[in-house]
Order: structure tokens, then sequence, then C-alpha cells
């Protein structure tokens, strides 16, 4: 079962959520002293893997993992750290009042008698990252040290626990081109020292560039490991994407009616400037752009919840002034948020009231909420939208993420309204869920309704909108129609116009795997 | 899939039922234990006694629900009952008739609501956490009352108004009646109205509330008056039944009125609490008083199993949210 050219070996690893199967029968073998890229799409069950190694999440029964021969069943992040498996998480959220030292000594302080002993932590930790080539003063504060140091601390610190195996989580997301160089010889230095790393990441060229070795998981299901050598990149793709490039969603067209809003030099200095656009009855206005480039931040200022500085709305040719969202929702406005968590779902509460929420008028009888009314109009949603619930009542934060979406849409959809708002409205949800919404979409769009969606995805910008936005860095690069957008040209944009790099032919051809913000390298 | 469906319903409404008369289910055990136990126990006299013990908390614990429930807190209640006790008994002291005791009553909870207004802007507006406002608003509330009665008693002498706290109609104490009253009218404020539903919304999650198009702060600012108001109405109560107004009255009886919030299964975490289960928590504290009175339990002993009592409804709160 076990053999001893392994670090890790994870046989038949499944994990089973409340109405999701994030993991089924996963394989994983890595080889000591090896960078093993593991590629796959949000969602795909790769962070899932990572918490049940990192002792996270206890897998379902059935399976097994063997850490250097030996089965391994973490309980906590510390019975991994303690077996020799560190982690770099993709965020990482050091102490910023403590030093460098300090936080790389964080929880096991080297003292002196009851006192902490500093010059030894500042020698100790100033000694591994001389090692390594990190270049970085250790009485600096850390939150005077940039993301990028901040990752290169957090791998000498897993380095410094004596690890077998580091798990970076996308350490290159947050970085530059030439920060993610030093990240890339400071990872080669690590493998030098025996360490094998588990390298996760979207990104093409860095999987090539490091990786002896790469798996691939897709939708919760182990696809394949290859010798990086043994792969091009086309044969990569292919593993990743899988049948579902041909499935791209096929839209109807819809009949495009009068201009519904527009949008004159908005701006909210620090976050986006001189935002103008037009989107009119029936259209699906599509917004793109890397993240951070802020496209959120523009739809929460229409619709009032960060309100911009500067710039006018217009509505049915009429200027309105919307100060906060409940303007918005006075004009008809509806808006699915992005983090359906932090601003959508009020997660113990029922489906009925999170439905209803906006707009309690229309269900009071003598100034009291008629229960009767309200489960009732929850109800035709439920069967309208087909969300799957055992009842109205039940509260939402038992139904699955494709099914808390559809309620939040029906939130809106409640509101009758003229302008759909939808920030990232696949996120997390699987594929069944996506081609309902998607279809839903284009249903309320042939009502006549103004759709206006932000998302990551690029499949889904090029297969449901009329026309695109391209954004970068705060500024509006340009609007393109339908017809004209491919992949290649809406990335030249969102990097700023820049030339793309070497692989952009290739990256053009994941357009369903990979996400926008992954496509810079 | 439907049979699946159905399967969880089932579990989820038994469970369900367990969750939300749980606490009723004890409270009812109690009283029949101590009913066994002690003779006289479960006398109307001795029921009514109870009521009335719990009424005046009891008030106070459904304002403070109502803060709970948005995720906030209220610690001034127990000294704003001493505020307006004062100031109510100083207006009907040497009085006679039902107006000037009416009038006492709305200037009592006019003075609740005064400070509840200054406790709300400041976590609306100003965005302190409650817990430091409501802190800081016990303390000077408390030292108002002490500067307005010398810091001692004052008379309430008024036949008209003690009668509220002597009389019974239909052997129901009037204090019963008024916490009844008040418990309705805030039930359905709860559960039926807008602002109820505002109330939860801003528990449940904030963010959504104002993507909503809740008005967050002007909630949150009637949310602490009407805190304010009840505890304003409380010290009245507790005046007419003294006879007189203190400006010791009602100390912690903010921690009896977050307690009964609390066993009633109201969670701190906000988004989750009712009126009926806070009256359910208010009746277990008043029968476990009364019964280990009864019993003859060292008081410091009953401090102590009261603690635990707390303690435990918390615990099995967030057993139950760890299960969820």
């Amino acid at each position: 079962m076990t053999n001893s050219d392994f670090i890790l070996e994870m046989v038949n690893v499944s994990k089973t959520f409340p109405g999701v199967k994030a993991l089924d029968q996963v394989n994983l073998s890595i080889r000591k002293g090896s960078i093993h890229a593991l590629m796959g799409e949000n969602g795909a069950g790769k962070s899932t893997l990572m918490k049940i190694l990192y002792g996270l999440y206890t897998p379902d029964e059935g399976g097994d993992v063997f850490f250097n021969g030996q089965p391994f069943t973490p309980k906590a992040p510390i019975d991994a750290i303690r077996t020799g498996l560190a982690m770099v998480p993709q965020e990482i959220s050091p102490s910023a009042n403590l030093s460098v030292a300090a936080n790389f000594f964080l929880g096991r302080e080297i003292k002196k008698g009851i006192l902490i002993d500093q010059a030894a932590m500042n020698e100790q930790t100033n000694k591994v990252l001389e090692e390594l080539g990190i270049p970085m003063k250790v009485e600096t504060l850390m939150q005077d040290v940039s993301v990028a140091k901040a990752q290169l601390l957090a791998i000498a610190t897993a380095v410094s626990y004596e690890a077998k195996l580091i798990i970076m989580d996308e350490p290159t997301t947050a970085l530059t081109e030439s920060e993610v160089h030093q990240l890339y010889r400071i990872v080669k230095k690590v493998q030098e020292r025996g360490i094998a790393i588990i390298y996760i990441s979207h990104k093409l060229g860095e999987v090539f560039e490091l990786s002896d070795e790469v798996s691939v998981i897709r939708d919760g299901q182990y696809i394949g490991t290859k010798k990086t050598t043994d792969i091009t990149k086309e044969e990569l793709i292919n593993m990743m994407v899988g049948r579902e490039m041909d499935e791209m969603f096929q839209r109807e067209d819809v009949v495009i009616g009068e201009t519904l809003l527009e949008v004159k030099h908005l701006s909210l200095p620090g976050k986006f400037e001189d935002i103008n656009f037009t989107v009119r009855k029936g259209e699906i206005f599509g917004i793109a752009g890397l993240v951070g480039a802020g496209r959120s931040e523009v739809v929460e200022a229409i619709f009032g919840y960060k309100a911009a500085e500067s710039g006018d709305i217009y509505l049915h040719g009429e200027k309105i002034d919307i100060r906060k969202p409940a303007d918005a929702i006075q004009h008809r406005i509806g808006f699915v948020t992005e983090d359906r968590k932090l601003t959508g779902l009020m997660l113990n509460m029922s489906v009925t009231d999170n439905m209803i929420m906006p707009e309690l008028l229309p269900y009071e009888k003598h100034h009291l909420i008629s229960e009767e009314l309200a489960s009732d109009v929850a109800n035709s949603m439920k069967d309208q939208l087909r969300i799957k619930t055992p009842t109205v009542d039940t509260i939402i934060g038992n139904l699955s993420g494709g099914n808390q979406q559809k309620v939040l849409i029906a939130r809106w959809l409640l509101l009758e309204p003229e302008i759909l708002i939808l920030d990232e409205p696949t996120k997390g949800i699987d594929i069944g869920a996506k081609a309902e919404i998607y279809k839903l979409i284009v249903e309320l769009a042939r009502l006549g309704k103004a759709i206006i969606i932000v998302s990551s995805e690029m499949l889904e910008l090029l297969s449901l909108s009329d026309r695109i936005m391209v954004m970068s860095e705060g500024r509006e690069v340009g609007i393109i129609d339908r017809e004209e957008a491919t992949q290649e040209i809406i990335l030249d944009m969102a990097a700023g116009g820049d030339v793309p790099s070497h692989d952009s032919t290739i990256q053009e051809e994941t357009t369903s795997q990979c996400k926008t913000e992954g496509m810079t390298s | 899939m439907i049979k699946s469906a159905n399967n969880s319903m089932r579990k989820t409404s038994y469970t369900e039922i367990l969750n939300k008369y749980g606490m009723l289910l004890i409270l009812i055990l109690l009283f029949s234990a101590l009913s066994l136990k002690i003779d006289g126990f479960a006398s109307f006299r001795n029921i009514f006694s109870i009521l009335e013990q719990v009424s005046m908390f009891g008030i106070i614990a459904i304002g403070v629900t109502f803060a709970i429930v948005t995720g906030g807190i209220d610690l001034s209640s127990g000294a704003v009952v001493a505020l307006a006790s004062v100031v109510g008994a100083s207006i009907v002291t040497g009085t006679e008739g039902y107006g000037m005791t009416i009038f006492a009553f709305g200037a009592a909870m006019f003075v609740g609501s005064i400070c509840g207004l200054i406790n709300g802007t400041i976590t609306a507006y100003g965005r302190i956490p409650p817990f430091i406002a409501t802190l800081g608003m016990m303390t000077m509330a408390r030292g108002v009352a002490q500067l307005v009665s010398n810091g001692r008693p004052v008379d309430a002498s008024s036949d008209a108004f003690t009668s509220i706290g002597d009389s019974a109609i239909f052997g129901v104490p009037s204090l019963v009646i008024i916490y009844v009253l008040v418990a309705v009218t805030c039930h359905i404020m709860m559960s039926r109205m807008s602002f109820g539903r505002h109330v939860f919304a801003i528990g449940g999650n904030v963010n959504t509330a104002k993507i909503c198009g809740v008005n967050v702060e002007i909630t949150l600012l009637k949310v602490y008056i009407l805190a304010g108001a009840l505890a304003g109405l409380a010290g009245a109560m507790l005046t007419s039944r003294a006879y007189a107004g203190n400006p010791t009255f009602g100390n912690m009886w903010e921690l009896d009125a977050i307690a009964a919030a609390v066993i009633g299964g109201t969670s701190l975490a906000g988004g989750v609490g009712s009126v009926p289960m806070c009256i359910v928590g208010a009746l277990i504290i008043g029968v476990m008083n009364k019964g280990l009175n009864m019993l003859g339990v060292d008081p410091y002993w009953q401090q102590i199993i009261k603690g635990m009592i707390i303690i435990g409804a918390v615990l099995l709160d967030a057993q139950k949210r760890k299960k969820a």
C-alpha cells in the first residue's frame, strides 16, 4: 500500500458536505522532494483536499492518507505541523503589530527562564532568512512588510518547522511580476533542502516553470497525475477543462429595447474613475476585469451601498439620486451581491424572511405582516425558480449554495426590478445550478429587464453578455460588443492594454476553467 | 429525492420543537418538582406572587431581548429603573388622583426613553459598541438617580399611585396585567411588524439589512428607546409597589433581564429570540428564586445555582448552533 518514494499518499479520499460531494475518491501521491502542482478551478475541491491534510476537515470513512509511509489522520493543524506538513495559505494574516522575528516564532517563542529571548529569536530568524536568500530586516514591524515579503516569511516559517512537505496555496495571486520571480527562486531553494511542495495554482505558466509533476482535480474528482516534462500545455488544458468546453452555455437572443440606465462620469476616488455606460431594456451588460479592478465597487455605487462621490445616474432619461440602498430599491433596482455570506444571507433566518426583506409592505395587512401571504409568495417563487428546500420556513443556512443563490435572486425578483445587478452570480455553486441561473438571467432579459453582470468567469461573461465593459485599475478601458468579444481581447484590456505574455494563446483556450485573475502571468 | 426531503423535514421539525419548547419543558418540570416538594407552591396565591416578582424584571427582559436580537445589549436597564423610580416618586409624592399617577408613569417611561435615546444614538451614529454605550449609561443613570434623590429614598405616598402596585383585577395583580399587556404588544411588534423584521435582519446580518434598504440607524434607535421606556415602566411599577422611589432600586436587574432573555434562547450573536421565550426565561428565574427561598436554601448558594443555570443555558445554545 505504501511506497517509500512518496512523502504523501492519499487513497480514495472523499469528503461530503450536506448536499454536496466536495471530493469523490481522490488519489494523490507526492514524491519526496518534488514540486507537485495541483490544478483545478475554484470549487474543484483543491481547498477541501488541503484542509483535510491540514487537519481542518475530517474526510469521509473509507479513504486512507499516509505521510512518510505512516497513516496520517491530523485532528488539528498542530498535528500536521508536528508530523512535518506545513501550509502557506493563500491569504496570510500575520500579526501586523509584531516584528518579523516575533511572527516567525509566534507560538514557539525562544525563552530565557520565563522571559522571551528576543536576541536569540532575531538571530535565528535572520539565519533562516539568509539561508533562503530572503532579504528582510527581522526587527521590522509586520505592518511595514509587503504582501510578497510576508508570503516569503510564511514559507521560511514553514521551512523552520522542519516540514517535509509544504503546501503553497496560490502563492502568486497578490504578487507582481518581479516578486513572482523572487518567489520561484525561493521555492526552488526550499526544494533543494529536500522538502516536497504541493503548489496549488491556476496559472499554466508557473506550473510548467516550477513543477516536477502535476495533478488535476475537476468537480471533486481526481483526473490524473502527469510528469510535467511528459505533458504539453494542450494536454493539461484538456485534463482541466474536460467535456465542459463543448458545453458552453448557448443563450438565445432577446429583443433589446430603449435605454434604461445611463451612468455618466461616475467616480469614487481610490476605487474607480470616470465610468460611463448605458444599459438598455432586455440587455445583459457584462463587466469584466481583474480582481481589484473596481468592478464590484462600481455596481455597489450604482446601488448606493457605497455611494460614488461624483457622477450622475439616469433612469429612463431622468437623473436619479442614489445615496443609499433604500433609494435604489425605490427605483426598482435589485442587487445580488458578490459575497453571499457577508452581504447576502441572513443565515439563521427562514427562506421566506430572506426573500421578503427588501419590501415588507406588500405582505402587510393592517400594519401586521401576514405570514400566510408571505409564505404563499415565497412558495410561488420556490416553484418558479425550482428552489430545493423542504419548506419555505426552513432556515436558509441549511440550503446548498446554488439554492441559496436562487433565494437571493428571488428576493430581488419579488421587487419586480427594472434593473437587476448580479455580482459573481455563480460563485461557488455547482454546474447544474449554474446552468439554471444562466437560463433565468436570459429569461429576465426577455421580460425586458436590464441586467448587469460582474463576473470573473470569462466564459460566463462571453456567453451571457450583449456587451462587455472591461475595467482595469479603476478605469474603464472600453466596451465591446458580443460579436467582437474574445477572451484574448478582454484579457488584453483587463491587463491595462499590456502585450499579453507568451502563453496567452494557451490561456485563451482555458476559458471555462481559468478565472480572469489567474490569467495575468 | 422526495423521500429524503421528507425525512429531513421530519428531522428538522423534531429538533426544532425541542429547541423551541425545551425551556418550556424545563420550566414545567421545575415547577412540578417544587410543587411536590413544597406545600402550597402550586397555590394561586403563590403563583401570583411569583408572577408579580417576575413582572418587573420580565418587562425589562423584553426590552433587552430586542437589543440582543439586533446583536446588541442593554446593561443600563437596572440603573434606569432606579432613575425612573426616583423621578416617578418625586412627582406623585403627596398628590392624589389618577391623573398624577398616569403622569408619573409617563414621566418614568419618558426618562427611560431619554436614556435609551442616548444609548441608541451613541450605538447607531457614534458606532460605539452597545456594551460600552450602555455600560456608561448604567453608571450615569445611577449617578443621576442619586443626585436627584440626594441618595435617599423618595416617598411615593399617593393612594392612587400605590394602588397600582397593590390592586388586583379578578384576583390577578395589576402588575401582572401590565406585564401581559406589554408582552402581547411587544410580541406582535417583534413577530408581525416591519420593525420587528428589521430588528431580526440587523441581528441576522447587518450588511444584508443595509442592502435590503433597512434603515439600520433608525431601527437601532427605536430598539434602545423601547428598552429604555420599558425599564422606566418597570421602575414606576416597582415604586408603586414599594411606596417609594429609591436610587438603589434595580441593582443587578439588568443581569436578571439578560439572563431571562438568554435562558429563553435569545442568541447573544443576534438574529434569534422571541418575547414568549423571554417570558419563559423570566419565569424560570422567578420560580427558581421563589422555590429556593421557600426551601430555605442559603442565599449565597442561590446565587451560585442561578449562575450555573445561566451558563448552562448558553452552553446549550452554543451546542445547538454547532450541530446546525
